[in-house]
């Protein structure tokens, strides 16, 4: 059952800016929502995948012939069997290529690396066949940690971003500084934990495959399938009617999803491949880990002279992703100065990749303790320090922002969270049982990227719409919003409008991705519907038997179903009349919509907001608990508000979770990630979770795209971090700076 | 999938004749053996299904006092159990702050007794551990190790029992009693787990076949109810295991002490029942500076076993906290979040040195 096929649910209103339930919601709570793992055609096969034991070296031997002994074992894939594929994996594909891993060699370059696919008539089969593999191996000392790593000088970071961007004279703002203040900070490995693993279900026809799988970026990934599989793009479907996560981790192609495809195609029968919890921990990325040093000076009244922020980015032996940690200085306080930069350090891990708010999530935690520490090196309130050092231009470039309400987000943050009543020392707060309490804030920031996106509007016969678009909800909420903006463009009601998404045979929706997903899908929805509202007008004011004939220079509006001229709304038509009279059954509208690059070259573009964060801290016991967490966000026109909240609430949490929780521990001596599994990496349960509040300013931006939607899905974690870590220090007088904050480091720092 | 054959006894005596044969385990809530088949750590030849034997699910309160807890009551059932709550509160306290409410479902009372190590190195088969393989040796001793032992530990081995039911048990002085090849007996609880040893891999007194049938607790413990407390030191509020724990009981007489109870979690290889630190208590008033004694009397031999040395730091505090909360008195209801040091709403206000800023 599709989404669109729910009854109407609770909301107030018809569109865009209502706070409409999820249409996807009643499947997910009974269960009816299938994803990936969920399908099983007929004569499936289930693919196990061994994992390499070691982080570095070669795989000696492997007892294949045991596994096929075992009963029910079909196939056992090793880069001896391999059959080629028609792109080399080294290679990175552009846009968003990443070089993977698909048993090219024996090499193991990282612990839980794939070596071997073992496909059965049972899961329990190919589990059981992979495990009696037993693979040997030639070990090499694995380089875990900012010593043994090997040091570069990356030629770019992230996603091709130059590594290095300086702005103005940073030592002469140094040398002209009242007081300067540096801090090193220090941000662990992290894993996305999406709640659905990796999974795909591949089932080929000739020189055909369908692909159930969660994704990120339907069309990319079709392309880039096809050239791993040598078949033409169009020959590639992707269902991914809904993902259980997915925060940057499947919109990047893998290695294990590619060896089930080849493996299906192989063997010519349906072929299943989930991952375990522990085996997403190595070759579907994670956050890498960062090292950063930040250096501030100010006059003595706390107005910035110079900004440097330096990142040690972590990477894998074999590939370059490095955390854009230090671009998070370029958009927020105003410098006369400021440098950028970044060095790599490759280790033996997995590559990393973008995880939800890459570079801004770790780059913030750092640069908000930073500012924090200036503010006090300077003597000033926190919040009066950064309202000092308000950027009324971007900071790196002077461009104007395209719309930014960060005033009215500290404003209404602090004003709802009580901020004025803090105490500027630290130690200075107990509450009614003795436990310390500190009060600390941090500036969220992301920007606003624009994808190029595709869509389909018909207006059919009896007046409803069928809208078309290959979109991702990845449980953002993507099935609501954007049949709320085409509902919007078409003059619709919502429940009219039977919205097909999730699919990559229908027009590209770009990526879910960069907080980007609402603006780009949403645009080429709204110019869809737009289409077609302009081709059904075309059709009535030509139309000597329609009331609307000859409106053609006055206009006309679109609403409720009908068309109004805009001079006498008396005067209108409902679409299912227009349509029937002209004989048509129905008229199609379509977009291929992209931002107007100018914008972009002309404007700095992003979405603000202040977090405030309160802590209570057992001064014998260094326990920290998050008790009170006010957010207020300006991020353009809000479709859903309710939505919208949620996606704050998730950001503030995933806050809470890299300041006190999130770690993936790794052995220093074998490079093998200890805590693989949801028991002992830690993400925040509810009762780690205080009431949360997400204000939502509001912000009219008519610059960022034609519809004024910036992002919401990751500045939620940005300012959090560093609320939290300030808030520590408030409570306690300890600067911590390496996250996340434990016990011991409340106990012992000072 | 590895074969193993599954047996489902239909009594104690069928049960024991059938784990009696080497490479047999018993399941019974399963929430700790699937987990270890799961991960390969356990590959047992012989699965022998006791959750269904009858009558090991009762609570029986005895006449002389004591009650006794079946091998199969499931955990939430007897934290739930009203009287029990009532007569031993720690304990109560204790079993609702472990796992998850699904796992404290499905758990059971004996099952939760020999629950394995949480050690990451015992779990990762791709390393060296001397409980999976005599011998091996100990790759925790020089890895990530901030969560192990302090206590009772040596180089063979330096991983924590990850109980919080068996410290109030502990300190209680339960009783074990058995099911074995040559029939009944008792063990009392401090004997049942085995402290790391050179010479063999044995984490628990049990032999071949031994099947836990149930447990007493011994009419004195009932003397503690109105001064008990669990407390669970973890980073996160809830389903996770502790960094430290103490259960601490008094029995007052008046403002003195007539007896105490104290044992430590998640200190060594199995619950840390501290003799001199009651003994310690015995006569005296309640302050503060008793508690720090005990503390300290209880903590003598501890030391780091590698980057834990915080560990004895916290555990003398989450003894004095335990102590201190336990002479406030038992809680009318039970916490919200049981055993978190964290107060809801009331706390009295730490005495003493603050430790800091």
């Amino acid at each position: 059952m599709s989404p669109e096929k729910q009854p109407a649910t609770s909301r107030y209103g018809s569109n865009a800016g209502q706070p409409l339930t999820r249409r996807d919601g009643i499947l997910k709570v009974t269960g009816r929502a299938t994803y990936a793992a969920d399908n099983h055609p007929e004569g499936l096969l289930y693919a196990v995948m061994a994992v390499s034991r070691i982080a570095r070296g070669r795989v000696r031997s492997m007892n294949v012939d045991a596994a096929k002994a075992h009963s029910g074992v079909v196939e056992v894939l090793t880069p001896a069997n391999r059959p080629p594929l028609f792109h080399d994996p080294h290679e990175k594909m552009p846009p968003f290529g990443f070089r993977v891993e698909v048993l090219q060699d024996d090499s193991v370059r990282y612990g839980n690396q794939p070596i071997a696919l073992v496909i059965a008539e049972t899961l329990e089969a190919a589990t059981e066949g992979a495990a009696l593999l037993d693979p040997q191996y030639d070990t090499e000392p694995a380089r875990v940690g900012r010593e043994a790593g090997i040091r570069f000088d990356p030629p770019a970071v992230s996603i091709g971003g130059p590594p290095k961007t300086a702005h103005g004279d940073v030592e002469a703002g140094f040398s002209n500084a009242a007081i300067t203040v540096e801090a090193e900070v220090e941000t662990p490995p992290q894993y996305h934990n999406a709640m659905e693993p990796h999974a795909v279900v591949a089932e080929w026809d000739g020189n055909r495959v369908v692909l159930d799988m969660p994704n990120q970026a339907l069309a990319l990934s079709c392309a880039s399938y096809a050239a791993f599989f040598g078949i033409p793009v169009d020959n590639v479907t992707i269902r991914s009617p809904f993902l259980g996560g997915g925060f940057g981790s499947k919109a990047i192609l893998n290695g294990p999803q590619i060896l089930a495809i080849l493996a299906a195609r192989m063997l010519n029968r349906p072929v299943k491949l989930a991952l375990t919890r522990a085996q997403m921990y190595g070759p579907v990325g994670h956050r890498g880990q960062t090292w950063q040093k930040i250096r501030i000076g100010m006059e003595s009244d706390g107005t910035l002279t110079a900004l440097h922020h330096r990142s040690l980015s972590a990477t894998s032996a074999f590939d370059d992703f490095l955390e854009p940690a230090a671009n998070a200085s370029l958009p927020l306080y105003a410098s006369p100065a400021i440098l950028v930069e970044h060095e790599g350090i490759r280790l033996d891990t997995g590559t990393p990749g973008p995880m939800r708010a890459p570079g801004e999530a770790s780059g913030s935690a750092a640069l908000e303790v930073a500012i924090d520490e200036a503010a006090q090196a300077c003597g000033m309130d926190p919040l009066a320090f950064r309202l000092k050092n308000y950027a009324e231009t971007e900071p790196a470039t002077g461009k104007p922002f395209s719309s930014k309400a960060l005033r009215t987000c500290y404003e209404e943050g602090a004003t709802r969270f009580g901020w004025s009543r803090r105490p500027r020392a630290a130690g200075q707060m107990r509450d009614e049982n003795g436990l310390l309490v500190g009060w600390g804030m941090g500036t969220a920031v992301f920007g606003c990227p624009h994808f190029p996106a595709e869509a389909r509007a018909t207006l059919r016969a009896d007046g409803t719409a069928l809208v078309e678009t290959g979109a991702a909800d990845m449980g953002q909420g993507a099935w609501t919003a954007l049949a709320q903006i085409a509902a919007e463009a078409l003059g619709l009601d919502p429940d009219q409008v039977e919205f097909h998404s999730g699919l990559s045979t229908l027009p590209d929706a770009g990526i879910a991705g960069g907080s980007g997903h609402t603006a780009s899908a949403g645009l080429a929805l709204n110019q869809a519907g737009g289409d077609a509202i302009a081709q059904l007008s075309d059709l009535a004011v030509n139309d000597p038997a329609s009331r609307l004939f000859g409106a053609g220079n006055i206009g006309l509006t679109a609403r409720n179903g009908r068309l109004y001229r805009r001079d006498d709304e008396s005067r209108s038509e409902s679409y299912a009349e227009i349509l029937a009279r002209s004989g048509r059954s129905d008229v199609v509208g379509t977009a291929k919509s992209n931002r107007d690059p100018t914008v972009a070259t002309d404007h700095a573009l992003y979405s603000h907001g202040a977090v405030f964060a309160e802590v209570k801290i057992d001064p014998d016991l260094g326990q920290i608990r998050t008790t009170r967490l006010v957010g207020a966000f300006a991020a353009g026109r809000i479709i859903n508000p309710r939505l919208v909240q949620s996606q704050y609430f998730g950001g503030m949490i995933w806050g809470i979770s890299f300041a006190l929780h999130e770690e993936a521990i790794t052995d220093k001596r074998t490079g093998r990630i200890m805590n693989a599994d949801l028991a002992e990496y830690h993400v925040p349960v509810n009762a780690d979770v205080p009431p949360l509040e997400a204000i939502l300013v509001p912000e009219d931006d008519a610059i960022v795209n034609p519809i004024g939607v910036k992002g919401v899905g990751e500045i939620g974690i940005t300012g959090t971090v560093g609320a939290i870590a300030n808030a520590v220090w408030h409570a306690t007088g300890s600067r911590i700076r390496k996250f996340p904050i434990r016990i011991e480091d409340v106990l012992s720092a000072r | 999938m590895n074969r193993f054959d599954f047996i489902r006894p239909a009594s104690l005596a069928e049960a024991v004749t059938a784990a009696a044969v080497p490479g047999s385990v018993y399941l019974a809530g399963g929430t700790n053996l699937l987990d270890l088949m799961k991960i390969g750590v356990t590959r047992p030849e012989r699965v022998i299904d006791i959750s269904r034997l009858p009558g090991l699910d009762r609570i029986d309160w005895l006449p002389d006092g004591g009650v006794r807890i079946g091998a199969l009551v499931r955990n939430a059932d007897l934290a739930y159990d009203t009287r029990f709550a009532a007569t031993y509160p720690a304990i109560a306290e204790a079993l609702l702050s472990g796992a998850s409410a699904q796992l404290r479902n499905a758990a059971t009372v004996g099952g939760n007794l020999l629950q394995r190590t949480r050690c990451a190195y015992f779990q990762d088969t791709a390393g060296a551990c001397n409980r999976r393989e005599l011998g091996s040796g100990c790759d925790a001793l020089h890895g990530e190790n901030r969560l192990h032992a302090v206590l009772g530990w040596t180089e063979q081995c330096i991983a924590t029992h990850p109980s919080d039911f068996c410290v109030p048990l502990a300190a209680l002085g339960a009783v074990v009693e058995i099911e074995g090849v040559e029939g009944r007996k008792d063990i009392p609880i401090e004997n049942l787990h085995s402290l790391p040893d050179a010479t063999s891999a044995q984490e628990s007194a049990l032999l071949p076949g031994d099947l836990i049938s149930g447990l007493r607790l011994p009419p004195e413990a009932a003397a503690f109810a109105g001064n008990a407390r669990y407390m669970k030191l973890r980073e996160r509020a809830s389903y996770a295991f502790a960094v430290v724990s103490a259960a601490a009981m008094l029995d007052m007489d008046g403002d003195t002490i007539r007896a105490a109870r104290l044992a430590l979690g998640a200190v060594a290889a199995k619950p840390w029942r501290a003799h001199t630190a009651e003994a310690a208590l015995i006569g005296q008033r309640p302050t503060r500076e008793a508690f720090e004694k005990a503390a300290t009397a209880a903590l003598t031999d501890a030391r780091p076993s590698g980057d834990n040395a915080f560990k004895i730091t916290l555990a003398h505090r989450i003894l004095v906290r335990a102590l201190t909360l336990a002479h406030e008195g038992t809680p009318k209801v039970m916490p919200a979040l049981p055993a978190s040091p964290f107060p809801e709403q009331h706390l009295p206000a730490p005495k003493g040195d603050l430790h800091v800023a």
